[in-house]
């Protein structure tokens, strides 16, 4: 391919390594370009203030709890590693990862276009199915940093109270559960970061479905419709209590004539993965199909 | 293989409005192209069909023969792009950031830390190298994404406005490393709307407007074609002159359409011929005793073709 022939002098920018343009099998695979870009996206999250307050978040629940623990540990709380554990990280892991999940994850996509910082990337010859799935995997790995220090502030804790056989089995399950869910939160953030090109109303939209939205909506199914609300990704949140032992019934009679649903082990763990894989192909789907206009 | 880019009947709608029209440009070769168009003729909606960054109406785009909408990540390999001014992620440093765009290449790590070494150079922002992306200036920013289009020492470079935002050093700098480009077997298409820019680097120039393709020619071409219309030339005094003085001394002079007063110690003259004619009246201008100290043609032919075929398009 040499121009020598013709060009008058030799070019002032020195061909790399003398090969010339870049090969095409020379650019790496999908799921490749997908890991060396999360490495950069996760590198300008943990730089990032929101991550910053993500942390401080997470230090000042768990410097409260602690601190309510060391006063007030007569509360059946600190009894057994099942109710410590039932309580504290089945009830603030899927807060954690909530806040985590708005905040890295609602603009994700949306931002890509607003910030124009998608123009850089998709300048390169990249699919944007690795763009959705390199961005997915740092906000993923964003989130359980700050998830695994919660976990750090409660084992710590725990070991205090229980001794260190506390952090068992039972947590280790727990964790994984928490993690899938996670996958599925992030899953359905992106889906709809991908439905806005701007990044107040993806935010918008996911922290009023995830905090208070799908509630609301569950609480109308099952008290209006009478249904089991099966379809709803918070529904399943309470898998996350299981491996400590107490698994509700299924349907709880209440007074009145009120029922109220639990999902069984198989379902909710079926409803965290069916929501995993749906938002991500439907993200993706979406996104392959999205214009840089 | 030369380099080269295509576009087949590209066309692209926004609703019902045609913002690319029916394109048709076979480009190819080691050369610059000057892409031009009045603001809104279409130029970024095409190298966005280019790039993939949007997607056609109908028709396709092709860089080194690959199709862009079948295989984009093929036909991006080959080809280096800066549409826009992209943003970069704000906490990266310009080294982590070309770090990026070579890993994703998948360029070996030797290369891309020598070629970063290269192209910051380039664009003089060596000294900027390690801090962070998010505090530059505008003109910064486009000196970072103009090292990250040329990072790969791609065989295809696509240029969107590149001199937007930097200042005039800037400019002839990106004057400088085009020209140098040329030198080393690459295709440039580079949309501009500084026609000097165009005429200094480019060798060929494209015009659109209103999406269509009014003409795609060389410079050469184009100075020649303007050889037999009416140049309008500025013309510059030592001292004042009278209206009389210009009616006999300079109207009078044969190729001389006419003249009017710009101020005391300058006007503007029609002249109606080629290189020939001008030089005779300004050899006859300077013999003069009015006192002749610059003969500039106003506008450059590239300017006076453009401004002809945007207007005509337009009436
Ligand atoms: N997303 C969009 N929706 C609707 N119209 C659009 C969109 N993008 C571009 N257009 C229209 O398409 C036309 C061409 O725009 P384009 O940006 O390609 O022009 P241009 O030649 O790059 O102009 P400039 O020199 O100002 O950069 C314009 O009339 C613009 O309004
Ligand atoms: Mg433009």
């Amino acid at each position: 391919m040499s121009a020598a022939g013709i060009a008058p002098s030799p070019p002032t920018i020195p061909s790399a390594a003398g090969a010339g343009p870049v090969a095409a099998s020379r650019v790496p695979g999908t799921l490749d370009q997908a890991i060396r870009l999360s490495r950069y996206q996760l590198r300008d999250y943990l730089r990032s203030r929101r991550f910053v307050l993500m942390v401080s978040i997470v230090v000042a629940i768990g410097a409260l709890l602690t601190f309510v623990l060391s006063h007030f540990h007569g509360a059946g709380l600190t009894g057994s590693t099942d109710a410590f554990y039932g309580s504290l990280w089945a009830g603030g892991a899927p807060a954690v990862i909530v806040f985590a999940g708005i905040i890295f994850g609602g603009d994700a996509i949306a931002g890509e276009f607003q910030n124009k910082t998608g123009y850089f990337l998709m300048g390169l010859p990249i699919r944007r199915t690795s763009v959705y799935l390199g961005k997915y995997v740092a906000a993923f790995v964003a989130s359980t940093i700050c998830l695994l220090l919660y976990l750090a502030i409660l084992v710590g804790n725990g070991v205090f109270y229980l001794g260190v056989g506390s952090a068992n089995g039972a947590l280790v399950v727990s964790l994984a559960i928490t993690l899938l869910y996670l996958a599925a939160l992030l899953g359905a953030v992106f889906l709809f970061s991908s439905m806005f090109k701007n990044s107040l109303y993806a935010v918008l939209v996911v922290a009023v479905l995830f905090l208070f939205g799908f509630t609301i909506i569950q609480d109308l199914v099952v008290g209006l419709v009478h249904i089991e609300p099966w379809f709803l990704i918070t529904y399943a949140q309470s898998v996350i209590s299981y491996p400590f032992g107490s698994i509700p019934a299924h349907i709880q009679q209440g007074p009145f004539g009120a029922v109220s649903y639990n999902p069984t082990y198989a379902e909710g763990l079926a409803i965290i993965l069916g929501y995993a894989g749906l938002t991500a192909l439907g993200g993706l789907a979406l996104f392959e199909r999205e214009e840089f206009t | 293989m030369a380099p080269s880019l295509e576009a087949r009947a590209l066309t692209r709608r926004f609703g019902s409005f045609v913002a690319v029209d029916n394109l048709n440009l076979n480009v190819r070769g080691s050369k610059c192209v000057g892409f031009l168009g009045p603001n809104g003729a279409g130029k970024t909606t095409t190298l966005k069909m280019f790039t993939d960054l949007i997607f056609p109406t109908s028709g396709e785009a092709f860089i080194n023969g690959v199709s862009v909408q079948r295989e984009r990540k093929e036909a991006l390999s080959s080809c280096g792009t800066l549409i826009e001014s992209p943003e970069i992620y704000p906490s990266l440093t310009p080294r982590e950031a070309l770090d990026m765009v070579g890993g994703l290449r998948g360029l070996p790590t030797d290369e891309i830390r020598a070629r970063t070494r290269t192209v910051l150079d380039e664009v003089k922002m060596t000294e900027w190298a390690d801090r962070k992306v998010g505090r530059f200036s505008k003109g910064m920013k486009q000196r970072i994404n103009i090292a990250a289009s040329l990072l790969s020492d791609p065989e295809v470079v696509l240029l969107d406005e590149p001199s937007t935002g930097l200042d005039p050093r800037g400019m002839a700098e990106v004057r400088s490393i085009i020209k140098d480009l040329k030198k080393g077997h690459r295709l440039i298409l580079m949309s501009s709307h500084i026609l000097s820019e165009v005429v200094d680097v480019c060798d060929e120039v494209a015009l659109v407007n209103h999406g269509k393709l009014l003409f795609y020619d060389t410079l050469a071409n184009v100075n020649a074609r303007l050889g037999t219309g009416a140049t309008s030339v500025d013309i510059g005094f030592t001292r004042p002159v009278s209206d009389g003085e210009l009616a006999t001394q300079v109207a009078t002079l044969p190729g001389v359409s006419g003249v009017s007063r710009v101020d005391g110690k300058r006007a503007t003259a029609m002249i109606a011929g080629g290189p020939e004619v001008q030089s005779q009246i300004l050899a006859r201008l300077a013999a003069s005793e009015l006192g002749l100290v610059s003969f500039q043609a106003s506008r450059s032919a590239l300017e006076e073709i453009y401004l002809k075929e945007i207007s005509q398009g337009d009436s």
